[in-house]
């Protein structure tokens, strides 16, 4: 469960977030919606606390992400998956040395990352591909790269950042199929997008923000076409 | 600790020049120290064979009997400064004088024990007491005359304290310069991986996963360096051996043990891996913050 309680955020006078309350369950699929600018790259860094709210509270699994020790930190990352809007991708690391570290950070064994690694390329298409670095990989395979990344450990949440910007239709269709697949494996995807038609195709919850606001949240099958 | 010393190799691999340099400087600071230990190693063992001389020889006169002489040995023992004193009569020093000259039948003739007086060879705990103990026997009646070799041990415990000062000095400071640089090399490579560790601390790695592989890296440059210098060093000097026997004739120097070559790899090493985990250390508190 992931619970936002009347959170904001601000970088000087500038305010990304503005008084934003919420509440996520597990399990479930949500789209974050908005302009450029609405917030939504703030708040999945809020989520991974890379920043902390200027005030209010979020809490993750019951913890106070304010509160929060070294040891739980570090646990607390190792649970969510991000697909990073910079993708992120280490140039000088092959695609299967990108989505391994996410298993060698949980000091996980050679022969289990290898599994998991080749497993988790051939869910995304890329298995023929591994030995390549991100320079050889078109854009929509740098994407599935680090979508690999975020799912190789199977994390509880997974917070994906415009996974398909610059994305043609098809692969972007493909992403989408990926982080629906990982959804009913039993992880909470949370994917922040302005791609209004994958939106309205897939009809689950819609949180929107606009200059740092949330208008409107509307629960799965209460969406509206935009 | 597998997985930090594959980290720990795929960081040297993809920068050789710079673990060439790292190596490099820690190898000219283990080649100084292997000479620097060689070298006051075999200046104490010289030392220690000048020591265990006799350092002072009284020669009796010679109507001296042996009550005098034990008299006088037990005068010097009350004085606590002496380690060993030998009596060493007319007979005796004609064995003595006979094998010294074997070689030259001339020296040989007409000497009988008569001629060489007996004495008495002392040698002091210490070789500052040279110069009381042979007051002492210079004072005795019976003494005709003392000779003692004051002046070639003490400037050769000088030179031996000045040897062992210089070294330590250079050795210390070439410490310090290979610290900072495996500091500034492992430094830089922090700084090259900014985004990878911004990117593992993400994803959920913790201090250790992050900080470990840089020390490795570290150790891995001290211990190189300290084996490949230790080798050099060893390599010269079995080469040299043959030369330096018959320059040290008469000491017993060489060939060095190769129990004591090895003792001093295991010293080099452990301060090779001292050296660059410092080394290591200091750049990840310095550059992870």
């Amino acid at each position: 469960m992931i619970k936002f309680d009347k959170v904001a955020k601000k970088f000087g006078s500038i305010t990304a977030l503005n008084g934003v309350t919420f509440e996520i369950p597990v399990k479930e699929f949500v789209f974050i919606i908005g302009p450029s600018g609405a917030g939504k790259t703030t708040l999945a860094k809020l989520i991974l606390r890379e920043y902390l709210p200027t005030s209010g509270k979020i809490e993750i699994n019951g913890l106070d992400l304010k509160e929060l020790k070294k040891k739980q930190l570090v646990d607390l990352r190792r649970k969510i998956g991000v697909v990073f809007q910079d993708l992120k991708l280490l140039v000088d690391q092959t695609v299967y040395e990108n989505v391994a570290l996410a298993l060698k950070v949980l000091n996980k064994k050679e022969e289990e990352i290898q599994k998991e690694v080749h497993s988790v390329l051939k869910l995304v298409g890329l298995n023929e591909k591994a030995d390549l670095f991100p320079a050889q990989l078109a854009g929509g395979e740098l994407q599935r790269v680090c979508l690999a990344r975020a799912v190789v450990a199977h994390p509880e949440i997974v917070f994906a950042d415009e996974p398909t910007g610059n994305l043609d239709p098809a692969t972007a269709w493909q992403i989408i199929k990926l982080l629906k697949k990982i959804n009913q494996m039993g992880a909470t995807v949370i994917m922040a997008t302005h791609n209004f038609e994958i939106v309205n195709s897939l009809k689950e919850r819609v949180i929107e923000f606009d200059k740092g606001k949330l208008i409107s949240d509307e629960k799965k099958g209460q969406y509206r076409v935009r | 600790m597998k997985k930090y010393l594959k980290t720990t190799w795929t960081h040297i691999r993809r920068s050789p020049y710079q673990a060439l340099a790292a190596i490099g400087v820690m190898m000219l600071t283990f080649f100084v120290t292997s000479i620097t230990v060689l070298v006051a190693v075999g200046s104490h063992v010289v030392l220690q064979y000048f020591e265990t001389r006799p350092q002072v020889t009284a020669f009796f006169k010679d109507e001296t009997t042996l009550e005098q002489v034990d008299i006088l040995k037990a005068k010097l023992a009350q004085t606590g400064k002496v380690k060993e004193s030998r009596y060493v009569s007319q007979e005796e020093a004609l064995v003595i004088y006979r094998e010294q000259n074997k070689n030259d039948p001339l020296l040989l003739e007409m000497v009988t024990a008569n001629i060489l007086p007996a004495s008495l060879e002392v040698s002091t705990t210490d070789l500052t007491y040279l110069k009381e103990i042979a007051q002492i026997l210079q004072d005795e009646s019976q003494v005709e005359e003392v000779v003692f070799q004051e002046d070639i041990v003490a400037a050769l415990k000088n030179w031996t304290t000045i040897l062992r000062k210089i070294g330590l000095g250079l050795v210390s400071f070439l410490a310090l310069v290979s610290i900072l640089i495996v500091l500034i090399i492992v430094g830089i490579k922090v700084a090259a991986k900014k985004k990878e560790i911004a990117l593992l601390h993400l994803i959920g790695a913790n201090r250790a996963f992050i900080k470990i592989p840089f020390v490795f890296e570290g150790i891995f440059y001290g211990i190189v360096g300290a084996f490949l210098a230790w080798g050099g060093v060893y390599l010269v000097l079995l080469y040299a051996t043959p030369l330096l026997v018959e320059f040290f004739a008469g000491l017993p120097l060489l060939p060095v043990p190769f129990l004591f070559m090895l003792s001093l790899l295991a010293g080099e090493l452990l301060v090779g891996s001292l050296i660059g985990s410092i080394g290591g250390l200091l750049a990840v508190k310095r550059y992870l913050k």
